[in-house]
């Protein structure tokens, strides 16, 4: 009676372990060495490549798309759609299936790069003869790990000043009070325009946005987060515990962060109703792309812009954005070369710009122009720009501005540690959990472990 | 013949042997094996012993994690099961529409949980929010919900009886198997519905409550996804609180968001062996108060 049991037993689980040791992971070691002569501007491809992590969801990507195709000479293209899914990645590049090309957050690749799951690009750029000097330099930097650039960056996101108009001239403020220029004046605003009855905000007067905006007000302050070789970690630099301790202060002159995130949680922000236009918030500093949206939602609501600036007057922005890189294992490495290179070249970047603009002529909108992350592609997009009068040409103006006054954070093997124990330093402080000096000596030791473990594991896999 | 018969059953459970087999089994003992590595899905496991246990020990994060767990299951459990038992009870008191009220009660628990974490952030609003509104109404100036860490978890407790509706109708069937001469009788001796809800009602459906008060005990350890949507997963913003850090949520961060995939399942492990002498303790300690109609079982 027992024995079949047993037997049935052990043949399902040698089943099951045959079945699933197929599944083993291929990694480990370095990437193949890859040399330029596999790159060759004048190749074509034939067959599929796959591209993880892209939609081309609008004009500007789908123009870009097409001429990307069209330069491989027959090869087709397979948009593996949605936000880069890390695990499913990740997963492939382990089982030896991976896409040919994926598109990530700049500040992935130096994870991905140190664990050896994508390949540096240096073959590819000279065989290619990719002209990087086209490309941002920030940008670049966030791709560049060990002295090799492992992504093809493109798009700029870069932060200016936001703020309404009608709440600024009432207060009898103007943009220069909320632009940052003035740590004193900024606090001072935010007291006069917030407005409480009752103990119930209604208005909020200037949103400093943390967690997310803590390195622009590090920045502001003179410090960086991160050392520029990415390896310490500056999150107790007295100039970072002062910057946060000025941003949370401004939420506390206001009731505190529980109210202003309360009446942030509630605003439509995408909508019609948003913040600004409904005259629930009096300024902040945001992303250019919030432009955009407030032109398309709101276009009469009344908005002035400025850039974001630093107490000395001077025009400072957050860089992030996109990139191109080749996992490991990748079957179609020199197509996909080509792709990630026409994807970013200055002729896609207009033709795209201009599909922009006869979509925006045909809606009766001004273009706003698109921040490309290649500085000779923005130079020309900058010249197809169409006026929408103000306040968007200020706006437009400032992020353009905005743009060439960037700095990024270098990239490094911990990236999603480092930054989680920053933001959770900050929002124990939001939380009142902690004082600012407290938390972020509490995150140093937390970031400097992580980095200190991922780079030692990348010295170990590279020597 | 009978072993014609066993061969025959092993035959028709085989799919589901070899599934299980596959997709359960042979990952839990894989998981067992990579605790006891550093693996990051794209390198090979390097095997490392058992730092990843001893790490658990010296994390400050992991006995955060699993206060909060332990705080929100003391406080969630008893709630879901007196509530779920206070409707059953008004349901199978209503003599009319009892189909209609058994489905509204039920539906809520057909709401995707992610959905449920975002209406926790809208409802529990500490400035424009319902339950704030509804507060005011009394002239209370409710609390900060969504950020004050006191009141996160209390939050959290109210929002899970949204979903208490399959609880309710579990009790509500065996409050239907309940003999009803029993409460006649209850009756005929003067006893009141209090007495008879204590001394008939509880202890003849407590085998169905203490079900309940395990499975939702073992939920509960493993709670997720409405806290990881409030307080972590807003994708347009980092804000995050400590206070919602639910192990499952840590582990997850470790596992999918660092990559730290050997540590990740020593943690796995750790839960499963917490459950397992939680649950053990609970059975042992509440089996005196579950009364079997055919005697313990």
């Amino acid at each position: 009676m027992r024995s079949p049991v047993v037997r049935w037993s052990v043949l399902s689980v040698s089943l099951a372990l045959a079945v699933t040791s197929c599944a083993k992971g291929t990694g480990g070691g370095a990437a193949p060495a890859q040399s330029p002569g596999q790159f060759n501007p004048s190749a074509t491809f034939q067959g599929t490549i796959s591209v993880m992590g892209f939609g081309a969801t609008d004009e500007v990507g789908t123009t870009r798309v097409e001429k990307a195709k069209a330069s491989l000479g027959g090869a087709d293209v397979k948009l593996i759609e949605g936000d880069l899914d890390i695990q499913q990645f990740l997963s492939s590049v382990a089982a030896g299936d991976p896409p040919d090309i994926i598109y990530a957050n700049r500040d992935q690749i130096g994870t991905f790069a140190s664990r050896g799951a994508i390949v540096p690009l240096t073959a590819c750029i000279q065989g290619e003869q990719i002209d990087t000097s086209m490309y941002n330099k920030n940008a670049i930097a966030q791709v560049t790990f060990g002295n090799e650039i492992w992504g093809i960056p493109e798009f700029n996101q870069v932060q200016i000043t936001m703020a309404n108009a009608d709440l600024l001239k009432q207060a009898g403020l103007t943009i220069a009070d909320v632009n940052g220029s003035s740590w004193d004046k900024v606090t001072a605003a935010a007291k006069k325009l917030y407005s409480a009855p009752g103990g119930k905000l209604k208005v909020i007067g200037y949103d400093s946005k943390l967690p997310e905006f803590l390195p622009l007000w590090a920045k502001a302050n003179g410090a960086d987060l991160l050392s520029a070789d990415g390896k310490t970690a500056q999150l107790n630099n007295p100039a970072v515990v002062k910057a946060l301790e000025f941003a949370v202060g401004i939420y506390d002159a206001q009731g505190g962060f529980a109210k202003v995130k309360a009446v942030r949680d509630s605003a439509d922000f995408f909508g019609k109703g948003n913040q600004f236009a409904k005259s629930e918030l009096g300024a902040m500093p945001m992303e250019q792309w919030y432009v955009n949206v407030l032109n398309d939602v709101s276009p009469k609501a009344p908005l002035v812009f400025d850039t974001f600036r630093t107490p000395q007057g001077q025009p400072l922005a957050y860089s992030s954005g996109s990139a191109w890189a080749i996992p490991k294992g990748s079957k179609n490495a020199a197509a996909a070369c080509r792709f990630a290179k026409t994807m970013t070249l200055v002729d896609s970047w207009k033709a795209a710009a201009q599909a922009r603009l006869d979509k925006r002529n045909q809606e009766k909108k001004p273009f706003t122009g698109i921040l490309t992350g290649n500085v000779k592609a923005d130079e020309e997009v900058r010249k197809m720009l169409t006026s929408g009068g103000e306040p968007w040409d200020s706006g437009v103006k400032a992020f353009y501005e905005a743009n060439d006054h960037t700095f990024s954070l270098p990239a490094n093997p911990a990236d999603a540690e480092f930054k989680k124990a920053w933001q959770d330093a900050v929002n124990r402080v939001l939380n009142g959990q902690e004082d600012p000096q407290a938390a972020l000596d509490k995150a140093q030791q937390d970031a400097q472990a992580a980095l200190d473990k991922a780079w030692a594991g990348w010295t170990k896999r590279t020597n | 013949m009978r072993w014609i018969e066993t061969r025959a059953a092993l035959l028709f459970i085989s799919p589901w042997l070899i599934g299980f087999m596959i997709f359960t089994a042979w990952p839990v003992i894989n998981s067992a094996y990579l605790s006891l590595t550093d693996y990051d899905v794209i390198n090979d496991p390097n095997f490392i012993g058992f730092d990843n246990y001893v790490t658990l020990f010296e994390d400050p994060k992991v006995g955060l994690a699993l206060r909060n767990t332990f705080i929100f299951m003391i406080m969630s459990v008893p709630t879901q099961l007196v509530v779920s038992l206070g409707l059953a009870l008004l349901l199978n008191s209503a003599t009319r529409a009892t189909g209609f009220f058994r489905t509204a009660f039920f539906l809520p628990k057909m709401t995707p949980p992610v959905a449920v974490g975002i209406l926790l952030l809208m409802l529990f609003n500490g400035q424009n929010g319902l339950i704030n509104s509804f507060l005011g109404v009394f002239g209370i100036e409710g609390p900060a919900w969504t950020t004050d860490p006191d009141w996160v978890k209390p939050g959290l407790v109210l929002m899970s009886l949204w979903t208490v509706g399959s609880s309710v109708v579990i009790i509500l069937a065996a409050l239907r198997g309940v003999p009803q001469e029993l409460y006649d009788s209850a009756l005929v001796d003067g006893a009141g519905w209090w007495r008879r809800t204590l001394r008939i009602t509880v202890p003849m459906i407590s085998p169905t409550l203490f079900f309940l008060f395990i499975v939702d005990s073992i939920n509960a350890l493993q709670s997720f996804t409405e806290a990881y949507t409030a307080f972590f997963g807003s994708g347009n913003t980092t804000y995050s609180n400590d206070a919602a850090l639910f192990y499952a949520i840590y582990l997850f961060q470790q596992a999918f968001e660092f990559l730290h995939m050997g540590y990740a399942s020593a943690l796995a492990w750790l839960l499963f062996i917490v459950i397992m002498a939680i649950t053990a303790v609970q059975i042992l300690v509440t089996r005196r108060f579950v009364h079997y109609e055919g005697g313990q079982p």
